[in-house]
């Protein structure tokens, strides 16, 4: 079983091509369905009661006045709720050591952050559960707080959860080679700290779950914008004591996720515990206060690292000392010491070294826990290991191309090993590069800054290689004890007017996976895309599946895809030649026609093998297969992971009197294994780099000594608007996974783990001849003067 | 958050609007073009307002000559403001202003009515009106009373309007023959509040100088017009020291707002230079 993706006239070449999206008519006019569309009878709201202390005892909760407000009808405090639903431990066994405290929905004794639910108001609107919300009274006993990071472990900072011994959630050493004897025959050595802010991902429609218990059933019901409905389905059911098979759970439309929506939230599970108690539908849709406030964040961390270099420019060492504080809980189930791990698995990703030494250090503080966000460590790693090799290679005097080129992995190395013990498949630095240098005129470019800097214009060009893991085996989080699958499956079904539904366990959260999916089974199977209609994002009806997150759903949905859409049409091909009394051999399907293979011409539409198949069976030969439903499931299993690369490239202007960057252009050259839509493949990409120039240049999450949020505001935490945009040129080189028969990687996070590193070097490029430097995100124009030394105090 | 609103009602005339505040028991507020109240109500920020809408009060709208001034009515939107060929050419500094303020959807509804009277010290039209020496017109229900743009502005979202008072236009006196209007600001983003802002107007009479976004209302840097009168530009940038007291916030520190304002008053006075070269 083959396909000619290289030749761009084979029969049904939907893989490779831009196709319309089938869902986009729909949301465009507002026909989407997202879960706050859905209105059920009987239907409640819930508002959740905040603590406004980064740490306090709960010392009494009085909701006599807030039951008063009309149209409330319940109160449930942190107790209550524990009485229906167990508390989760966020720990997974393959991060060794890694601890956190049971976690509940409601806080029972003691609020850890500021947002934190204390108490949940129930009423006949939200407006309603507001009003009650403000009138409870809490008496809180406020307890000393842990907001900074680096002195989270000192012996005279106080234990946030006393039960855990000290601060401390996780901590992991790797260290390959002789790393101490590197340095010190070192003919250069080059160090620096970086910082990288808080950041959440601002998901356009927040955080909503409408949860229904049918008491007759014995059935929940979750309408819930997630990315991983088959981990909600078995979440809810451990913790709220359901059989898993009575969990059903209902992803429709999602108005973005970036990671935001694949874990577990307090508030969502209470909503569930609430629906259970209630036996009515309850639901709750975060605002953007809330949003803010308690959404996960991530990218919090401080990093001390150095490099090695020959004179000739070789890296001959790394060391890097990371560390991260991810807030008053590890967050269930994928766990709050990923992020770290990333950064330790990640460093250096592009170069082949072989002395290497990181350390993540993991640390709980009052503050909103962490969690995995788009990109997940790659911006951390590619910044610290992309501003070291630029740092190298300007202390050596060298172009910061060749230095990279100097230590890439050949383009013919692979498979290899990298220092930090990743294995790659088969990666394109090398090409890659070659592409970006063309399609940005480096030289150009480069004369272009030379002539610009004497009339006292500072320009800069920055540079980026990068390593992007995706498509996760059970490595990630399976092996670890949590219930997350890493396989996938589609069920292809061809009905009687020869139209095609296929039912994914990927979902589809605004991106473009249904449009995906639909091209893959239109190719692989026959037919026209708009034929294919796709339903994913219902535990009751797809093939159970991991859901959409670490760019897997084309590389794992994709092939699952494909798979079944190639065994139906094995199927189909099977009753055709039957009907035709001929060799199924002799038969293709295109374009949803059976034809002669050899000639093209028509022998049946698929129609016609629908109505005989479901209507008159009765003339097939008795014993012949009609299975016009096909099922396939996909894993990997070569790799822990696959790996994709690219090199990103920005040009920008710096106005050294206000401090004031302008992105001028941006280029990315990634190899995401095979294309299937080129469009949304670009889309991805464009759409990374944005969020990746949002950590360089505007988003941070500020908090006060005393842990409080101090821009929870779509005004006051910047993201990256149309108007700060450059121009974004996207090239490919493409070399696919032999994992598969699809060889997609994955294109989700290419964008966002390489724009802060591309962007910090070319500010870094344009301040060097003012001797400046800075390396902490993000780089605003107050934190640029001040590496100019413009500001002092 | 869901906005909690005590009650609203339409005003017909400006007579209507004034019976309806001042029989609001103080609760009242007067909604215009809702840009700042209504995200505020959101927040919950304010709670129980018994809204009086204006916005159909159509006497308060438009632009108008009266000689030597302009007379813009309270509910002159920021893209009127913007297109009017009145204001650009009587008024410059009003017209470059509107290209900084927030977003196309959000110029469309807001006025400069709802701008001044709400005085957010980071708005461009505070400043504006301060630099242009506009005076603006007040009225209760106990009649009408004009007030120097140098008086109206008290704190942080405070002015000098009363109880049951409106703001129903203001009188900008027309640019002189050899006058020049500039403003400059910097802002984190394309329609974002500047982190500094400065209105400069050059006339024969001597130059004005307004500052937003520096500290707690619009503030006119007497400091630096007087060393701008003498022709020194680096003594007024110097002087602006003296002139503010910026704060800093998780935007910008003091320090840096300070800089910017310099820096702001350079590019402004250079521009003027140009503009007469």
């Amino acid at each position: 079983m083959t396909i000619e993706f290289g030749n761009p006239d084979r029969p049904n070449s939907y893989i490779g091509k831009t196709v319309p999206r089938p869902n986009a008519g729909r949301l465009v006019q507002g026909r989407g369905r997202y879960v706050d569309d859905i209105v059920l009878p009987r239907m409640v709201h819930v508002a959740f009661v905040r603590s406004p202390f980064a740490h306090a005892r709960i010392t009494g909760i009085d909701a006599g006045e807030a039951k008063s407000v009309k149209g409330v009808l319940r109160v449930f405090t942190g107790k209550d709720i524990a009485e229906v639903c167990t508390p989760w431990v966020a720990v997974l066994a393959h991060l060794k050591g890694l601890k956190s405290p049971p976690e509940y929905p409601i806080a029972v004794d003691r609020a850890c952050w500021v947002g934190e639910p204390v108490a949940a108001v129930v009423a006949t609107s939200r407006a309603a559960a507001e009003d009650g919300s403000a009138l409870i009274d809490v008496d809180y006993d406020p307890l000393p707080v842990v907001t900074d990071m680096m002195s989270a472990l000192d012996a005279d900072t106080p234990v946030l959860h006393e039960d855990m011994g000290d601060n401390l959630a996780f901590r992991r050493l790797h260290e390959a080679g002789d790393v101490e004897a590197a340095f010190k025959s070192a003919h250069k050595v080059v160090s620096t700290r970086f910082r990288t802010a808080r950041h959440t991902g601002v998901t356009l429609e927040p955080r909503s779950i409408l949860a229904d218990w049918n008491p007759a059933e014995g059935q929940l019901t979750a309408y819930h914008a997630t990315q991983a409905p088959h981990m909600i389905q078995t979440v809810l059911a451990e913790h709220l004591g359901v059989p898993e098979g009575r969990v059903r759970v209902i992803c429709g439309d999602v108005g973005g996720s970036y990671g935001i929506k694949v874990h577990v939230y307090p508030d969502e599970v209470a909503t569930a515990a609430i629906a259970k108690i209630m036996a009515r539908p309850v639901k709750f849709v975060a605002d953007r206060l809330e949003s803010f406030t308690t959404d996960i964040h991530a990218r919090d961390h401080e990093i001390e690292a150095r490099i090695a270099v020959e004179e000739d420019g070789s890296i001959t060492a790394m060391d890097v000392d990371d560390w991260t504080a991810i807030g008053a809980y590890s967050v269930y189930p994928r766990t709050s010491a990923i992020e770290g791990n990333q950064v330790v698995n990640l460093c250096g990703g592009p170069y082949d070294f072989k002395n290497y030494r990181a350390q993540t250090t993991v640390v709980f503080q009052n503050k909103t826990p962490t969690c995995q966000y788009r990109a997940v460590g790659h911006p951390i790693a590619v910044a610290i290991t992309e501003g070291l090799v630029d740092q190298a290679a300007a202390e050596l005097g060298m172009d910061p191309v060749e230095i990279r080129r100097r230590n890439m992995f050949r383009d013919d190395a692979y498979p290899v090993t990298s220092p930090a013990n990743m294995r790659f498949e088969a990666l394109s630095h090398h090409a890659s590069m070659n592409k970006l240098m063309d399609l940005m005129d480096y030289d150009g470019l480069r004369a272009e800054q030379a002539e610009l800097r004497k009339s006292g214009i500072h320009r800069g060009i920055g540079i980026a290689s990068f390593i992007e893991l995706t498509n996760p085996s059970p490595f990630m989080y399976g092996i670890g004890g949590a219930r997350i699958s890493a396989q996938d499956g589609c069920t292809v079904r061809m009905d009687p007017d020869g139209s095609l539904v296929a039912l994914s366990g990927v979902t589809e959260q605004g991106q473009g996976t249904e449009a995906m999916l639909s091209q893959i089974v239109a190719e692989g199977v026959g037919v026209s895309p708009d034929k294919v209609r796709v339903i994913t994002g219902d535990t009751q009806v797809t093939p159970y599946g991991g859901g959409t997150w670490a760019s897997r759903g084309a590389g794992i949905g994709g092939e699952a895809a494909l798979q079944s859409a190639r065994a139906l049409r094995e199927s189909i091909l099977t009753v055709a030649a039957a009907m035709l009394q001929t060799e199924q051999s002799r038969l293709d399907i295109r374009d949803g026609q059976v034809v002669d293979t050899a000639t093209g011409e028509s022998r049946m539409p698929l129609e016609e093998i629908g109505r005989i198949v479901y209507f008159r069976g009765d003339t097939l030969p008795k014993g012949l297969p009609r299975e016009l439903v096909q099922t396939r499931h996909f894993i990997t299993s070569d790799y822990p992971f696959a790996f994709t690369n690219g090199v990103q490239a920005s040009y920008l202007e710096v106005d050294i009197e206000t401090g004031v960057v302008k992105l001028l252009k941006h280029w990315c050259v990634e190899d995401c294994g095979r294309i299937i839509n080129p469009q949304l493949v670009d889309e991805q990409i464009r759409g990374g780099i944005v969020q990746g120039v949002g950590g360089a240049l505007f988003e941070e999450i500020h908090y006060d000594g005393d842990g409080q949020l101090l821009n929870g505001s779509m005004a006051d935490y910047l993201v990256p608007m149309a108007a700060e945009m450059p121009d974004m040129v996207v090239g490919h080189v493409e070399t696919p996974t032999k994992e598969s028969l699809l060889g997609a990687k994955g294109a989700g996070e290419a964008g966002t783990a390489g724009a802060p590193a591309a962007v910090m070097n070319a500010i870094n490029d344009a301040l060097r001849p003012r001797g400046a430097q800075i390396t902490e995100m993000p780089f605003t124009p107050e934190r640029i003067l001040r590496a100019l030394g413009v500001l002092k105090d | 958050m869901k906005a909690s609103v005590g009650g609203y009602a339409r005003a017909s005339d400006l007579r209507h609007a004034l019976e309806l505040l001042s029989g609001s028991g103080g609760l009242g507020r007067i909604l215009a073009g809702g840009q700042s109240l209504i995200a505020a109500m959101n927040m919950r920020l304010s709670a129980g307002d018994l809204l009086v809408d204006i916005s159909r009060v159509s006497e308060l709208s438009g632009v108008s000559d009266a000689g030597d001034r302009l007379l813009i009515g309270a509910l002159t939107r920021h893209v009127e403001i913007g297109g009017n060929p009145l204001i650009r050419q009587h008024a410059p500094l009003l017209s470059q202003a509107v290209q900084y303020i927030a977003h196309a959807a959000i110029r469309n509804r807001g006025t400069i009515g709802g701008a001044l009277a709400h005085a957010d010290p980071a708005a461009e039209f505070p400043a504006c009106i301060l630099a242009l020496g506009a005076t603006l017109h007040i009225e209760g229900l106990n009649g009408r009373r004009d007030v120097a743009a140098e008086d109206f502005f008290r704190d942080v979202f405070e002015t000098a309007i009363g109880e049951g008072e409106i703001l129903t236009g203001i009188s900008v006196p027309k640019a002189e023959a050899k006058e020049t209007q500039v403003i400059e600001e910097v802002a984190r983003r394309s329609g974002d509040y500047a982190l500094a802002g400065l209105c400069l107007v050059k006339r024969p009479a001597g130059h004005r100088v307004a500052l937003f976004s520096v500290g707690p209302r619009p503030l006119l840097a007497r400091a630096a017009m007087t060393a701008l009168d003498k022709g020194d530009v680096e003594g007024a940038a110097q002087a602006l020291r003296d002139d503010m007291d910026p704060p800093s916030d998780t935007q910008a520190s003091s320090a840096y707002r300070q800089h910017l304002a310099q820096v702001l008053l350079r590019r402004a006075a250079a521009r003027i230079e140009g503009a007469n070269a």
